[in-house]
């Protein structure tokens, strides 16, 4: 059995995933990045191989990616989160044609081919809408935890219209709807109405082809989940582990990566196909 | 994706990169002499489409505030002037070379490559740019100079070509011009001399088509983006004299030689691409190396054309020098051309020069050239198929640089195209493209 992994280092979480040879995932670990990006990155792959049951040395090959992707000292190769998300969206669900990827500081269009490749993507610059930082400032601002916040605004019966979708002027927009006596589910519903309307408008930019998935952090947020639905007017696939599809996605590349160096080495001792002894 | 090394030797210090320091290090201590000295007059001008010979007919001497910008950005001394800018009252938002050069102005017009003389002449000589225009109407204030503006019409025929009117239009200025220029210098007028200069820019200008050709060759033997700047100074700076003349007839010789050894700025040209928008100065090698590290290798860039296009044919005539002066201005200068021209220029590239994808670079503060990339960009990835990356910084302001992103969205796009690649490859001949 061949075990290969993938390790997300994001802005805010990292997370680890390990595969076996059929794409079955073994283990998983999830914890807060933190100050040192690289410790964080060995500690999630350790939790990751013990909860796999495993030993270190039993997986064969690693893979970075995310934005602390260089600070996986231990890994063998880095992939940029981009190709890793396309990947790891594609392999739990396989007719994914367009990712949108929520995470703490990104946003991301990504446009997929039928083998999980990248087409085209898009990204939010320099500017955190339709982030999960936003949406931390939002629930910050309301008084709530992150986890709380989705579920609430989707009760909004007259959700407000946020005038900017600036992360740091969110809190000052909220004040102003608070002092004025709004209702906090309808100022959640006006927040994920305003970033989700941003977050398509970006994808729009590589084209929406059916099927959508939504992956990243975000996408546990069922507020935003539901507001792209109605926007897009169309059902999204999110799967429960959609937070961990970066990493899954590196986790692929890693396995494809170890079974050719396998096939590499095989053939290199002269047992591979095609050759007399 | 393959472990590439971060820090690929991308440069070369062949003949013409001596030359080059060479001559634009007199250039600066020209403009040192002058501003120190009083040595020679200067006439401050624009890059885009610059009517440098006329300048030089009158033995002024052609400041660019855009170079000065750049330079300090290169040079990474931007931010303070840019500050000093913004504290006189230039907003965020503004052009950051306006601030940089703004900032420069009011800070003695001492630099570390030169001190900038002050401005005998303020010649605008393109007005696509509002805030261009202002920038020289401030800086006759702040300088108490002479303006002079030259209204050039902006390309409106979906062919780009300027009518007779438009053209006589020019000239008529361009005379009026130079009854300025023989009052401020108390030269006269020598139309012989100007020929004999505009013969100069045509035969420099030819050399310079020549070289860029030379980057349709696998491999490309320098890079048409990061290796081009080297020669953009010395095409605006000194086009018209002997000395250009020199640097480009070393240039195309030593870049032939690199042609027939089949040497090029990488290690291994794996990808060809074509860049549009200016570089992000104040982050050059840094940027360089992005691309570097995947074996990418600019082999066009519109960058390169701001000042003139010369690629495609144009010359200078040393019989209709007026004329081909103002035709320079009007139509063969990438700033002055319409959008659809711009796309055509790209498509050209990417067909002639055989390239893999096309890049842009916007830039934020300027929304002028940079807005209308977004189509650009839908255009050659959904109508021609085309593999195009969007990435956004500054040209002068290094607030606006970051390279965890600018890394991150540069490797997803060599990552994607290296798949492209491979699928290409493993098909039978003429599929999978």
């Amino acid at each position: 059995m061949i075990y290969a992994a993938g390790v997300d280092v994001g802005s805010t979480q990292t997370k680890a995933i390990i595969i076996n040879d059929r794409l079955e995932i073994v283990g998983r670990s999830l914890i807060d990045t933190g100050a040192n990006v690289t410790r964080a990155a060995e500690r999630t792959f350790a939790e990751a191989v013990l909860s796999a049951g495993l030993e270190r040395g039993d997986v064969a090959y690693v893979v970075g990616t995310g934005y602390g992707r260089y600070k996986v000292t231990f890994g063998d190769a880095q992939i940029t989160e981009i190709s890793c998300h396309a990947r790891g969206a594609s392999l739990l669900f396989p007719k994914t044609r367009t990712v949108i990827d929520m995470g703490g500081q990104d946003a991301k269009g990504i446009h997929v081919g039928e083998d999980g490749d990248v087409k085209d993507f898009v990204m939010n610059d320099k500017c955190a809408a339709g982030t999960g930082r936003f949406l931390a400032n939002a629930a910050e601002a309301v008084g709530l935890s992150l986890d709380e916040i989705g579920e609430l605004s989707l009760q909004a019966k007259i959700p407000v219209r946020l005038t900017t979708v600036c992360t740091v002027f969110v809190e000052s927009d909220i004040m102003s709807y608070l002092a004025q006596g709004k209702k906090i589910e309808d100022i959640l519903g006006g927040v994920h109405s305003a970033i989700a309307a941003r977050t398509i408008s970006l994808v729009r930019r590589v084209g929406i082809e059916e099927e959508v998935t939504f992956t990243g952090g975000v996408s546990r947020n069922i507020g935003m989940v539901r507001a792209l639905e109605e926007k897009l007017g169309m059902k999204l696939n999110v799967s429960p582990d959609a937070h961990f599809v970066g990493a899954l996605g590196a986790s692929i590349f890693a396995l494809e990566r170890a079974i050719k160096g396998a096939g590499d080495r095989q053939q290199a001792a002269g047992v591979g196909s095609g050759t007399t002894a | 994706m393959a472990k590439a090394a971060e820090a690929v030797k991308t440069s070369y210090q062949g003949q013409m990169h001596l030359l080059q320091k060479e001559i634009m290090g007199r250039y600066f201590e020209r403009l040192t002499r002058a501003a120190e000295q009083g040595e020679g007059k200067a006439a401050y001008m624009l890059i885009s489409g610059n009517p440098v010979e006329l300048v030089l007919a009158f033995d002024m001497i052609p400041v660019y505030p855009e170079i000065n910008a750049l330079q300090l950005a290169v040079k990474k001394v931007s931010l303070p002037f840019i500050q000093k800018a913004e504290e006189i009252g230039y907003s965020m938002d503004n052009c950051a070379y306006v601030k940089a050069d703004i900032g420069m102005f009011y800070s003695g017009r001492k630099t570390p490559f030169a001190t900038i003389p002050l401005p005998s002449l303020i010649l605008c000589n393109y007005v696509g740019c509002n805030v261009y225009l202002q920038w020289f109407e401030h800086l006759a204030e702040y300088a108490n100079g002479e303006i002079y503006n030259l209204d050039i019409p902006f390309s409106r025929d979906p062919s780009g070509k300027p009518s007779q009117d438009d053209v006589r239009y020019v000239v008529k200025q361009l005379e009026e011009l130079i009854g300025v220029c023989e009052r401020i210098t108390g030269k006269k007028f020598d139309y012989a001399r100007l020929q004999r200069i505009v013969a100069l820019s045509a035969e420099t200008g030819e050399l310079w088509s020549q070289i860029k050709a030379l980057t349709k060759q696998v491999p490309s033997p320098f890079d048409a983006y990061f290796d081009s700047v080297t020669m953009m100074a010395p095409l605006y700076c000194l086009r018209g004299t002997e000395e250009g003349l020199k640097f480009f007839q070393t240039a195309l010789k030593e870049l032939e030689e690199k042609v027939q050894m089949k040497s090029g700025p990488l290690p291994e040209e794996r990808f060809r691409f074509v860049i549009e928008g200016p570089p992000p100065w104040p982050y050059l090698r840094v940027f360089r190396d992005l691309f570097a590290k995947w074996g990418a290798v600019a082999v066009a860039s519109t960058y390169s054309t701001v000042g003139g296009l010369w690629e495609f044919g144009f010359r200078h005539d040393p019989n209709r020098p007026l004329e081909s002066i103002a035709e320079h201005m009007l139509q063969w200068n990438l700033t002055n051309r319409n959008f659809l021209q711009r796309y055509e220029q790209i498509r050209r590239y990417v067909e002639e020069w055989s390239a893999d994808a096309l890049v842009i670079h916007s830039v934020k503060s300027c929304r002028l050239f940079s807005a209308g990339q977004g189509d650009m960009r839908e255009y050659f990835t959904k109508e021609l198929g085309i593999s195009t990356l969007l990435v956004e910084s500054d040209i002068e302001d290094p607030r606006y640089f970051s390279e965890a992103q600018m890394k991150n969205r540069i490797d997803a796009f060599f990552e994607s195209l290296e798949h492209k690649k491979m699928v290409r490859e493993a098909a039978p001949t003429g599929e999978g493209r």
